[in-house]
C-alpha cells in the first residue's frame, strides 16, 4: 500500500491512496461521477468524453486525468458542473444520430442510460444530423458510425493477438470516425468480438447474431438508476391555489407516429376522471378541426416536415396559452428526421424514383397544388415557435404525460418514477 | 561539407522505425502525387502495424492525399487576410486556368487546386503554393501566366516568388535585438563560463516567457526538465506556426536561422539533451534547405554534433521534422504524437512532456523566437536587454502585422508600446475589428487604443495586451460575421476531433452564426452562443479547443451594437422567424 494522502470532496474530508485516479476515489466514497470514456485498466487515462468534468483546487477539469495529491479540493455537485456535464452529454445526442427505439443497444447503452441518470429532456444544441454511413464489411462487427462517441476505448483497447490495432480514428475535425480494419477484425476471436462489442460504451460495435441475445427489460440498465425519482426541473412543484377548474386542451400530431397520442389514451380507467377536468378542443381525439377558443394548453406531437405542419404549429403558439411538445419527433425530429441526413432530393428521387418496388417505367415524384409542399429537412417545433415544456420520450409514457399536464394546469405536485420516465 | 552524422542518432536515441512514418509518407506523396493502396500495406508491414491505423494517419494530415492531387498540387490560402486580398477572384482565376474544382484534379491530372488555411504569408496575400513552392500577391493576369509556363513544362522552382521578409520596423535608434548581425558561435562561446545555472539566471533576469502563445516562464521550464533524472533528453523547436495572420517564425528562420540554432544548443547543454528536432510545418518546406545549410554549417564549425562548441562530453544534434498539414500539431503534446509518426493527438496532462515528452524522455518544446531571445540574451548580455522594453517586461517583441494596413510586415517593437502606437506604425487603414494573436486571441476595438502590448502588467489595475505574435487588422467594411465564420470553419476543421466539446461544439457554433448570418437568430441565440463558448473553453481536452471560441466572446462582447442590429427581436407572438420559402425552395424543383 501507497502512502496516503488527504483530499477533500465536496467539503468532505477523505483519506486515499497517494496517485490513485480521482474517479475511482470518488466513486468508492459514494460520490457519483459520469464517465463515458474512463476505463480502469487502462493508463494513461484517455479524458476524451469530458463528461467527469469537476473542479480541482479551484480550477475546472476532468477527474478521470487527475492523480490524487496531498491538500487536493475538489468540487463535484454544484449546479454549475452539474449543468457542464449534462450538456456534454446533451452535445453527444446532438451529434450523433441517435434512434433509441430503433437501437440494438437500447436499454445496455452507457451514454443512454448517462442521460437517464443526468435527466436530460432535450438537448439544448441544435442536432447536426451529419450523413454517416454504416460499415457492413466487416466479418462479424457492423460498425454504426451514427452512433460512435469516438470515445477511443476500442482503439486502444481491441487488438489482435499478435497486437495489431483493430480500429484507429481516421480523419479529423468534425470528420473524424473511428474506422475498422477487416483484416484485422476476421482475426478476432468470437468471444473477443463480444468483448469489443460490450466494451463500447454506445451501440457502435455490433456483432452479427449477438447484439439482441439479451431480451429488452433485462438489459443492464433497465431497471437499475441511482435517482429515486425523476423530478424533472422544468416542472416545478408548487403549492395548489383553491379548487380544480375546468381546463381546455387541443393537441395535435403534426410529423409523427400518433404513438404519443395513443399514449395520452393508455391511463386506461383515469381518463374518466380527466374528461371531467379538461374538455378538448382542436385535437384528434375529439377530431375538431378548428379552434373555437382560446386554450390554456397545446400539446403537440411531431415535428415539421411540411408547410402545412408548419401552420398548424403557428396556430397552435396562437391559440394556446402553454405549448408543450410530447415524444422525441416534437422535441427534435425523430424518426421521421432519419432524412435530415440527406438531401429532400435525394430522400425523393430513393422513395419515389429508384426504389425496387417501384414499378417501372411508371414513377412520379409527388408535386400538386393541393399537396402540402415538402421542407428541405423536418424541424423540431422548437425552431418555429416558443415551446414552454418538453415531455421526452418515443412515446412518453401515459403517466409521464398527464402528470406533467396535471402539474402545468392545476399546479399539482410533479414526480415521477424511474420506470414511468423510461420508455426503451 | 559536413553531413549530419546518421549513426549519431542511433548512438544516442535509438529512435523507433514509425518515428519515420512521416517522411516515408511524403516520400510517396512527392513521387507520385498521392499515396497508393500498396504503399499503405507496405507501411503497414514495415512497421508491424494494421492498415487502418496506417489510414488513420494519412486522413489527419491535409496535405496526404489518397487519390492523386496533381503533377502541380495548388494550395489557396483561404484565410481571412486571403478573403479580404480578393480570395474568391483568385479561385475563379486558378479554376478557369486549370480547370480544376476545387478539392480535385483537372481532367488531364495535370493541376489539383485545393484550399489550405493560413499559409504563413498573410503579409504577401493573396498568396498560394504550388508544389508547396511559395507564389505571393497573386491577381488574375499573374495566375495566367504561371499556369501557361507550367503547361509549358518550366519547372515550378524556376519560377516561384522568394517571399519578401519585409521588416518593417526595429527599436529607433537602437540595435535590433533580432536582426543585428550575428556570427555563429558567440553565444555557445559564452557557455563554458557560465554553466547551465547561469543560464537560468539570465533567462530568469531578462523575465523571458514564452513566444509560442502560452508565456510560460522560460527558465521553470528549463529548470524542471534540467532537473529530470531521465536521459537522453531531448530540445523540440516549434515552428509549426499555424496560427491564421502569423508570420513572425517564418522570418526568423529565413533571415537569422543561425539564432534559433544556436538557441536550441543553449538549451541541450542547459538541460543535458542530446538531441533535437525541429518540427517545420509543411507550409514552410521551402524553408528547409535554408535550415539544413545552417545546421551543416554549425556542425562544420563543430558547433553540432560530438563535443559541441569544443565542451567536451557536450553532444547534440539536431534533426528536422516536417509536418504534413495540420494546425493542432502546433500544440506541444500533438507535435511530439506527430513526430512520433502517429495522429497529432494533443496528449493529456497526465505528464508533462518535461517529464515524458518525445519518446516518453525528458522534452523541452519551445517556440522559433523564445530560442532566438535565449541567443540574444547570452550575446547582448542581460544588462543590454534590460535598456529595452518596460520593467516587467524587457526586450522586444516581434509582431506580425496584416490586413487592412498600409505596411503589412514584421515589427519588432519594445514591450510596453501601445496598441496606437503599434497601429500608426503599421499604417492601418480606419481600423474596426483587430484580432491580436490571430482567431484563438483577443479582438480589440478602438476603445483598447491605449493599452500597452506587455508580457507582464507593470501595475495591477493596467490591462496589458499579451500579444503572441500576430496583429489582424480588419476595417468598417468587412463584416464581422463573415470573419467569425471563417474562423468557426477553421476550428471545425482543424479540431483533432477527439474530445467531444471541440469536435461537436466548433460545428454547432457555426449552424449558429450561420443563423445570425440568415436574419434568423433572436436574442437566445445570442446568450446561447456565450453559454456554450464558456462551455467549450472550461471543458476542452487541449488549448485548441480551450481558445476557439476566444475571438468569438471577445466579439460578442465589444461589438453589441452590431449584433444587436443583426437579431430578430421576438415579437409577442412567441412565434420564432423562420423563412418557409427558403424551406420550400428545394422542393419547387419537383413542379412540372
Ligand atoms: C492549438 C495550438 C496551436 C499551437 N501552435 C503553436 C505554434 O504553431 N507554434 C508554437 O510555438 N507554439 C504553438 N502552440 C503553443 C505550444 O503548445 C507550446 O506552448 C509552445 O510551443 C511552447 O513554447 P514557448 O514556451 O517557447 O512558447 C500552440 C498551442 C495550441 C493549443
Ligand atoms: S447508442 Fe445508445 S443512445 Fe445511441 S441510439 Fe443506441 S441506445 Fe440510444
Ligand atoms: S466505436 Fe464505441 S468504443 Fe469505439 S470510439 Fe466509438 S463509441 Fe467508443
Ligand atoms: S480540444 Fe480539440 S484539438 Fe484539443 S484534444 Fe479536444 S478535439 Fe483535439
Amino acid at each position: 500500500m501507497g502512502k496516503h494522502v488527504n483530499i477533500t470532496i465536496d467539503g468532505r474530508s477523505i483519506l486515499a491512496e497517494e496517485g490513485r485516479n480521482l474517479v475511482e476515489v470518488a466513486r468508492e466514497n459514494g460520490f457519483f461521477i459520469p464517465t463515458l470514456c474512463y476505463f480502469d485498466h487502462i493508463d494513461p487515462p484517455l479524458g476524451t468524453c469530458r463528461t467527469c468534468t469537476c473542479r480541482i483546487n479551484g480550477k475546472p477539469g476532468p477527474a478521470c486525468t487527475e492523480k490524487v495529491r496531498e491538500g487536493m479540493m475538489v468540487e463535484v455537485n454544484d449546479s454549475e458542473l452539474s449543468d457542464i456535464r449534462k450538456a456534454l452529454v446533451e452535445m453527444m445526442f446532438a451529434e450523433g444520430n441517435h434512434f433509441c427505439p430503433s437501437c440494438e443497444k437500447s436499454g445496455n447503452c452507457d451514454l443512454q442510460h448517462m442521460g437517464y441518470e443526468l435527466g436530460i429532456a432535450i438537448s439544448r444544441f441544435p442536432h447536426l444530423f451529419k450523413d454517416r454511413l454504416i460499415d457492413y464489411n466487416a466479418k462479424r462487427m457492423v460498425l454504426e458510425h451514427n452512433r460512435c462517441i469516438k470515445c477511443m476505448r476500442c482503439v486502444v483497447d481491441v487488438v489482435t493477438d499478435d497486437g495489431k490495432r483493430v480500429f484507429s480514428y481516421q480523419n479529423r475535425g468534425n470528420e473524424t470516425y473511428v474506422g475498422i480494419d477487416y483484416e484485422q477484425e476476421a482475426k478476432l476471436s468470437r468471444a473477443q468480438a463480444v468483448e469489443a462489442m460490450n466494451l463500447c460504451p454506445t451501440g457502435a460495435i455490433m456483432v452479427r447474431g449477438e447484439s439482441m441475445g439479451q431480451p429488452f427489460g433485462e438489459r443492464k440498465f433497465d431497471r437499475n438508476s441511482i435517482r429515486p425519482d425523476y423530478y424533472d426541473k422544468q416542472f416545478k412543484a408548487k403549492k395548489r391555489k383553491g379548487k380544480l377548474t375546468k381546463k381546455t386542451i387541443a393537441t395535435a400530431s403534426l410529423a409523427g407516429c400518433f404513438g404519443c397520442h395513443m399514449s395520452m389514451l393508455d391511463i386506461d380507467t383515469d381518463l374518466l376522471d380527466l374528461v371531467e377536468l379538461v374538455s378538448f378542443d382542436k385535437s384528434p381525439i375529439t377530431d375538431i378541426k378548428n379552434f373555437s377558443k382560446q386554450c390554456d394548453l397545446g400539446i403537440i406531437e411531431g415535428g415539421c416536415c411540411n408547410e402545412e405542419n408548419v401552420e398548424t404549429l403557428r396556430a397552435f403558439r396562437e391559440k394556446c396559452d402553454i405549448l408543450v411538445s410530447v415524444g422525441e419527433c416534437a422535441i427534435w425530429g425523430g424518426l421521421p428526421a432519419m432524412r435530415n441526413t440527406m438531401s429532400l432530393g435525394e430522400c425523393l428521387e430513393e422513395a419515389f424514383l429508384n426504389c425496387v418496388t417501384n414499378e417501372e417505367g411508371n414513377t412520379v415524384i409527388p408535386y400538386d397544388e393541393n399537396l402540402p409542399k415538402l421542407l428541405d429537412k423536418v424541424y423540431s417545433c422548437r425552431e418555429i415557435v416558443k415551446i414552454d415544456y418538453f415531455v421526452p420520450g418515443c412515446p412518453p409514457d401515459a403517466q409521464h404525460i398527464w402528470k406533467a399536464v396535471r402539474n402545468l394546469l392545476w399546479d399539482e405536485n410533479y414526480s415521477i418514477l424511474y420506470s414511468e420516465f423510461k420508455y426503451d | 561539407m559536413l553531413e549530419m552524422d546518421s549513426n549519431y542518432f542511433d548512438t544516442f536515441l535509438q529512435e523507433p522505425p514509425r518515428t519515420k512514418m512521416l517522411d516515408r509518407l511524403w516520400a510517396f506523396q512527392k513521387s507520385k502525387g498521392y499515396i497508393s493502396d500498396a504503399d499503405v500495406t507496405t507501411l503497414a508491414k514495415k512497421y508491424d502495424i494494421s492498415e487502418v491505423e496506417v489510414e488513420g494517419v494519412i486522413s489527419f494530415y491535409h496535405f496526404f492525399h489518397r487519390k492523386p492531387a496533381g503533377k502541380y498540387t495548388i494550395y489557396l490560402n483561404k484565410s481571412m487576410t486571403s478573403q479580404i486580398r480578393g480570395f474568391s477572384r483568385i479561385l475563379e482565376a486558378f479554376k478557369r486556368e486549370t480547370n480544376a474544382e476545387v478539392g480535385s484534379i483537372d481532367p488531364t491530372g495535370t493541376f489539383g487546386l485545393f484550399l489550405t488555411p493560413c499559409i504563413g504569408l498573410s503579409d504577401q496575400e493573396p498568396s498560394a503554393l504550388i508544389n508547396f513552392y511559395p507564389f505571393t500577391n497573386l491577381n488574375s493576369l499573374k495566375i495566367r501566366e504561371i499556369i501557361t509556363k507550367l503547361k509549358k513544362g518550366v519547372p515550378v522552382q524556376d519560377i516561384y516568388d522568394k517571399p519578401k521578409d519585409n521588416i518593417q520596423y526595429t527599436p529607433e535608434g537602437k540595435e535590433s535585438i533580432f536582426f543585428s548581425d550575428f556570427k555563429p558561435g558567440t553565444a555557445v562561446a559564452k557557455l563554458a563560463s557560465l554553466e547551465p545555472k547561469g543560464v537560468i539566471e539570465a533567462l530568469k533576469q531578462t523575465n523571458l516567457a514564452g513566444r509560442g502563445g502560452a508565456f510560460y516562464p522560460t527558465w521553470m521550464k528549463w529548470q524542471a526538465a534540467m532537473d529530470e533524472k531521465n536521459t537522453p533528453k531531448i530540445v523540440v523547436c516549434n515552428a509549426d506556426e499555424g496560427e491564421p495572420g502569423t508570420f513572425k517564425d517564418r522570418v526568423l528562420m529565413n533571415k537569422v536561422p543561425e539564432t534559433v540554432i544556436e538557441g536550441m544548443i543553449i538549451c541541450a547543454y542547459t538541460i543535458g539533451a542530446s538531441f533535437g528536432l525541429i518540427y517545420l510545418r509543411a507550409e514552410y518546406t521551402w524553408l528547409k534547405h535554408r535550415l539544413e545549410e545552417v545546421l551543416n554549417k554549425y556542425r562544420e564549425k563543430g558547433l553540432l554534433g560530438k563535443n559541441c562548441g569544443e565542451i567536451t562530453g557536450f553532444d547534440f544534434d539536431i534533426r528536422i521534422q516536417m509536418g504534413a498539414g495540420s494546425y493542432v500539431c502546433g500544440e506541444e503534446t500533438a507535435l511530439l504524437e506527430s513526430a512520433e509518426g502517429k495522429r497529432g493527438e494533443p496528449r493529456t496532462r497526465w505528464y508533462y512532456p518535461v517529464q515524458r515528452g518525445y519518446l516518453q524522455l525528458p522534452t523541452v518544446v519551445n517556440n522559433v523566437e523564445t530560442f532566438s531571445v535565449v541567443t540574444k540574451v547570452l550575446d547582448f548580455g542581460v544588462d543590454e536587454i534590460l535598456t529595452y522594453g518596460v520593467p516587467k517586461s524587457p526586450g522586444t517583441k516581434i509582431i506580425s502585422a496584416s490586413g487592412d494596413c498600409n505596411k503589412p510586415g514584421i515589427y519588432e517593437i519594445e514591450w510596453g508600446t501601445t496598441l496606437k502606437e503599434m497601429l500608426e506604425l503599421c499604417g492601418a487603414k480606419d481600423p474596426w475589428f483587430i484580432d491580436e494573436s490571430g482567431p484563438s486571441g483577443t479582438v480589440l476595438s478602438m476603445d483598447d487604443e491605449d493599452r500597452p502590448i506587455a508580457m507582464f502588467a507593470e501595475l495591477s489595475s493596467e490591462q496589458h495586451i499579451r500579444c503572441g505574435g500576430a496583429l489582424t487588422i480588419f476595417n468598417k467594411s468587412r463584416d464581422i460575421i463573415d470573419i467569425l465564420l471563417n474562423y468557426a470553419d477553421f476550428y471545425k476543421q482543424e479540431s483533432c476531433g477527439i474530445c467531444t466539446p471541440c469536435r461537436a461544439g466548433n460545428f454547432i457554433i457555426e449552424r449558429k452564426l450561420e443563423r445570425i448570418r440568415g436574419g434568423l437568430a433572436n436574442k437566445e441565440d445570442i446568450d446561447e452562443l456565450k453559454q456554450w463558448s464558456v462551455l467549450m473553453r472550461t471543458t476542452s481536452r487541449c488549448g485548441l479547443g480551450k481558445t476557439a471560441t476566444n475571438s468569438l466572446l471577445n466579439a460578442l462582447d465589444k461589438f453589441e451594437d452590431y449584433f444587436n442590429e443583426r437579431i430578430h427581436v421576438s415579437e409577442k407572438t412567441k412565434n420564432l422567424k423562420f423563412d418557409l420559402e427558403e424551406a420550400t425552395r428545394e422542393y419547387e424543383h419537383f413542379k412540372n
